[in-house]
């Protein structure tokens, strides 16, 4: 049976009313329009559906709705600030680290979930962390550049 | 299923090419600048037989208007001097938005940022069999450079009427035209202003040759870049549209079986659900997926199924089943190859196995569709926009006329989007339902519905002389098909077969098609020949090539990776293979490491030559190059599909293992750019040669020859036994 709740995402509180096992994937996307959020094969294989929930990558495909109502949730859609990338997504798109770009918004959000807990990944610590995220045009090695140099100018910038 | 299965026989692999005719319509000028405003249009007709491959029967059609029926591409400058190509190739990760426009604006002479595509619409753009092939390089691309250089020419007349001086003198640069003798330019934009110009071409207009290219050459990033990282790209399965439905099919347990009974009482019940049985089509569509599948699971089905093979007597069962004769197309024969083998120093045979594998792209088949006054519109991530309006027309009983297909840049293929399956499931629905339906295939569907790269047996005789050359060379290919089947080596007497036989599993193209099977075959047998001959596998492969790019690709591969190589720890092994096809050149080397105790196997470096011609974007070259690298790995390794009795046993991705980050090698692309060739596509052969590179160098490691891709699903295991 549907459910009243709310949830907050990007910031933003929205009311919502669903059965409360309704993976938290289809609300954003068929709900509330944030289809940055992929989905890509619904059990938390691929890893093209992650979001941060309070601040770590999830599968939203795995979380159920009334889960994600205790928590803030950060989508693709909400890295951007004032018009200015965040700087994962600069420098995937400085590296060219994508080709039919489907995985990105996952990778990005995994990649920035990671450097919120290691702000200077290894390479091992990069792939073994990323090994959730499922890449089919074999993109990998400009992804694992992609992180490395967003590190970088996070680090730079947080001195 | 049954129909489908009866229809797709014989060759599995191929591209659907067809032929077309040449009548010639008047173009509706009119309607055509009505719809893009007054300007410069510039149409390419086809009249070369490469052209004419992308070309085939059925109505072009500008919003219903007539076009003539060889136009392949075409291009309009509007008056606010923006450039507009229209080509029914589609981007799905390939990165040719970015090389076609670079190639406009390179021989238009403008900013590359005043280029933009329409791509894969069957309203608006011309049509195109579809986007396969390493096709869209070696025809679309040139198609474009001469539409361009058509509508310089065209502009500069306009200028020269508009000065009243000779055309030859004046020059376009910089999106004007200027007049050296006086001084004076015009822009490009002011010159459309007002203009309904337009103009058919021959197909075989001069163009700037690569040597001369500024734009083109040159490593663009890929356009829209922006709108991928943001998320903000609409995919075929972002789109939403007012009063949507969701769709799903109920599908059968097993390929081939037939629907015995079947209530949906219960099932049309529930409100705001539309259930629709058409044959042995049963969908529901909802407001949402899960009310859909809701919907699905009440209906009370009841199947026949039929006892079928598993993927353990594959093999077995492809040999014995296999036409007792073959095509005259399907053979090759030079010389003698009796008298070659008896004549030769060693002889040879091997038997070679490559397992069915899946496309799996990350966006699975999906499709929404959409009734207006009884015309349909259809976004699809698919191939082939104009077979799948074709399709959609034929299964509902409409005119093609009536279809729109339209592909937004699609989640990737790699061959796997040639069918319309989810375009028809969503148009069916929708008609039913009276509104706009979407349908998406779950990952499970993707793994059993679509269609998979066949499976195939190999075998191969040969024989050398004391001097290591080939002196016989004998191949059959049993079902997988006949891509890159004949031998790049100088053989005097060879014969090649290709041997039908009718499908298992449904299957198809899957990028570089069979060519990764028959290089896996051939490759690894000329390793195994190279041990025989007691010479090094690059020098061996040297003394029986004459072919000089091919040689080149080698030289340059073995160069950058430094081979032979030294070992310089226990289980190190290293392997080579070469190819070409579809007019491009490879060369890999790579570097492996097999745990004695466990046999797990570590690829640790890749090093791969390629070739196209002349390189139209280096950066985008090496994206696929690279990606061919990771993608092939899987399938050389572990990827297979299993099956038995109609049922795909690994539809998951839990299951069916695909390349992942600690899979990854340190890899090196060594791009060869030969500017004094036409450019080639670079999609699919940068795959072909990684599998027996990597299972040569397994040989290295371990003494154990594997001839059965995958190779090492579980580690080498032989080694323990």
């Amino acid at each position: 049976m549907a459910k009243p709740m709310e949830i907050e995402v990007n910031g933003k509180r929205y009311p919502v009313s669903y059965p409360p096992d309704t993976p938290l994937l289809y609300v954003l996307r068929d709900k509330l329009g944030l289809t940055g959020t992929k989905y890509g094969c619904g059990e938390g294989q691929c890893g093209a559906c992650t979001v941060l929930m309070g601040g770590a990558p999830r599968r939203s495909c795995q979380i159920p709705v009334s889960a994600a109502a205790t928590k803030s949730i950060t989508t693709i859609e909400g890295l951007e600030k004032d018009g200015k990338l965040h700087p994962v997504q600069q420098a995937f798109l400085d590296t060219g680290a994508f080709q039919c770009a489907y995985c990105t918004s996952g990778m990005v959000m995994s990649s920035v979930g990671l450097l919120q807990t290691n702000s200077n990944p290894s390479e091992t610590e990069i792939a073994q962390f990323l090994q959730g995220n499922v890449c089919r045009c074999g993109t990998h090695p400009r992804i694992m550049e992609a992180v490395r140099q967003a590190a970088k100018r996070m680090q730079e910038r947080g001195r | 299923m049954n129909t489908t299965r009866e229809k797709l026989v014989a060759e599995p692999e191929r591209y659907e090419f067809s032929a077309a005719p040449m009548h010639q319509f008047e173009l509706a000028r009119r309607e055509f600048f009505k719809i893009l405003g007054a300007g410069i249009a510039v149409f390419v007709v086809a009249k070369d037989a490469l052209a004419l491959q992308e070309t085939a029967p059925g109505s072009r059609s500008f919003h219903n208007e007539e076009l003539p029926k060889e136009i392949t591409s075409w291009l309009h400058i509007g008056e606010d001097g923006v450039v507009t190509g229209f080509t029914g190739k589609a981007e799905m990760g390939q990165n040719i938005r970015t090389s076609i426009s670079q190639t406009i604006a390179d021989e238009l002479r403008v900013p590359f940022e005043s280029v933009r595509l329409i791509m894969a619409d069957t309203a608006l753009t011309p049509f195109d069999a579809g986007t396969f092939g390493s096709r869209t390089t070696p025809t679309m691309t040139p198609q474009f450079r001469r539409v361009a250089a058509a509508a310089r020419d065209l502009l500069i007349g306009v200028a020269a009427k508009e000065w009243n001086v000779a055309p030859e003198g004046l020059i376009a640069k910089d999106a004007k035209v200027t007049d050296p003798a006086s001084g004076r330019s015009l822009r490009y934009a002011e010159l459309a202003r007002g203009k309904a110009l337009a103009q058919n071409l021959p197909a075989e207009d001069p163009v700037t040759p690569a040597t001369e290219w500024t734009l083109a050459g040159k490593p663009f990033p890929k356009v829209d870049g922006r709108a991928f990282v943001t998320g903000r790209h609409q995919y075929t399965t972002d789109i939403r549209l007012e009063g949507m439905l969701y769709g799903k099919v109920l599908r059968p347990p097993s390929f081939g079986a037939t629907l015995t009974s079947y209530d949906d009482n219960t099932a049309k019940g529930t409100s705001g659900v539309v259930i629709v049985r058409d044959g042995d089509f049963i969908g529901a569509a909802a407001p949402s997926a899960h009310e859909a599948q809701i919907a699905l699971d009440a209906i009370h089905a009841q199947w026949k199924e039929v006892p079928q093979i598993s993927n353990e007597e594959i093999f077995s069962y492809l040999k014995q089943n296999a036409e007792a004769k073959s095509e005259d197309r399907f053979r090759r024969q030079k010389g003698s190859v009796e008298d070659g083998l008896a004549s030769a120093a060693h002889r040879l045979n091997a038997t070679y196995t490559v397992a069915y594998i899946a496309h799996a792209p990350l966006e699975p088949r999906a499709a929404v569709a959409q009734w207006t006054d009884g015309k349909l519109t259809v976004w699809t991530g698919t191939q082939r926009p104009f077979a799948n309006r074709d399709e959609l027309a034929a299964t509902l009983h409409i005119p093609e006329s009536q279809v729109r297909v339209i592909v937004r840049d699609t989640g990737a293929a790699y061959g796997g989007k040639h069918t319309s399956d989810a375009a028809i499931e969503a148009a069916r629905l929708a008609r039913a339902a009276g509104r706009p339906v979407k349908v998406v295939w779950t990952r499970e569907e993707e793994f059993t519905w679509a269609y998979f790269r066949p499976a195939g047996v190999i075998e191969v005789k040969s024989g050398i002389a004391s001097d290591g050359k080939l002196t016989a060379w004998d191949f059959h290919n049993y079902h997988s098909g006949m891509s890159a089947i004949e031998t790049p080596y100088d053989v005097p007497n060879q014969q090649t077969e290709y041997h039908q036989v009718p499908l298992i599993l449904r299957s198809g193209s899957y990028r570089g098609l069979a060519a990764t099977a028959n290089h896996f075959a051939r490759e690894t047998h000329m390793d195994a020949l190279a041990r025989v001959a007691q010479l090094d596998p690059l020098e061996f492969r040297l003394r029986n090539l004459s072919d000089a790019r091919m040689r080149a690709v080698l030289e340059a591969a073995g160069k950058s990776f430094g081979w032979p190589g030294k070992k310089t720890g226990e289980g190190q092994g290293f392997g080579i293979a070469c190819g070409h096809e579809k007019g491009s050149y490879v060369a890999t080397c790579a570097e492996v490491v097999v745990d004695r105790a466990s046999g797990s196997v570590r690829l640790v470096r890749v090093v791969e030559a390629f070739e196209c011609g002349a390189i139209v974007n280096p950066d985008g070259l090496r994206n696929q190059v690279v990606g061919a690298i990771i993608q092939g790995l899987g399938g050389a390794l572990f990827e297979a599909i299993e099956f038995e009795n109609g049922r795909i046993k690994d539809p998951h991705f839990a299951t069916y293992r695909v390349p992942r980050f600690r899979d990854v090698p340190e890899i090196e692309a060594v791009l060869i750019d030969r500017k004094d060739i036409p450019s080639a596509g670079a999609g699919e052969t940068p795959i072909m040669a990684i599998a027996p590179t990597i299972g040569n160098a397994l040989f290295e490691a371990t003494g154990v020859r594997l001839n059965n891709l995958p190779l090492a699903p579980n580690g080498v295991q032989t080694l323990n036994t």
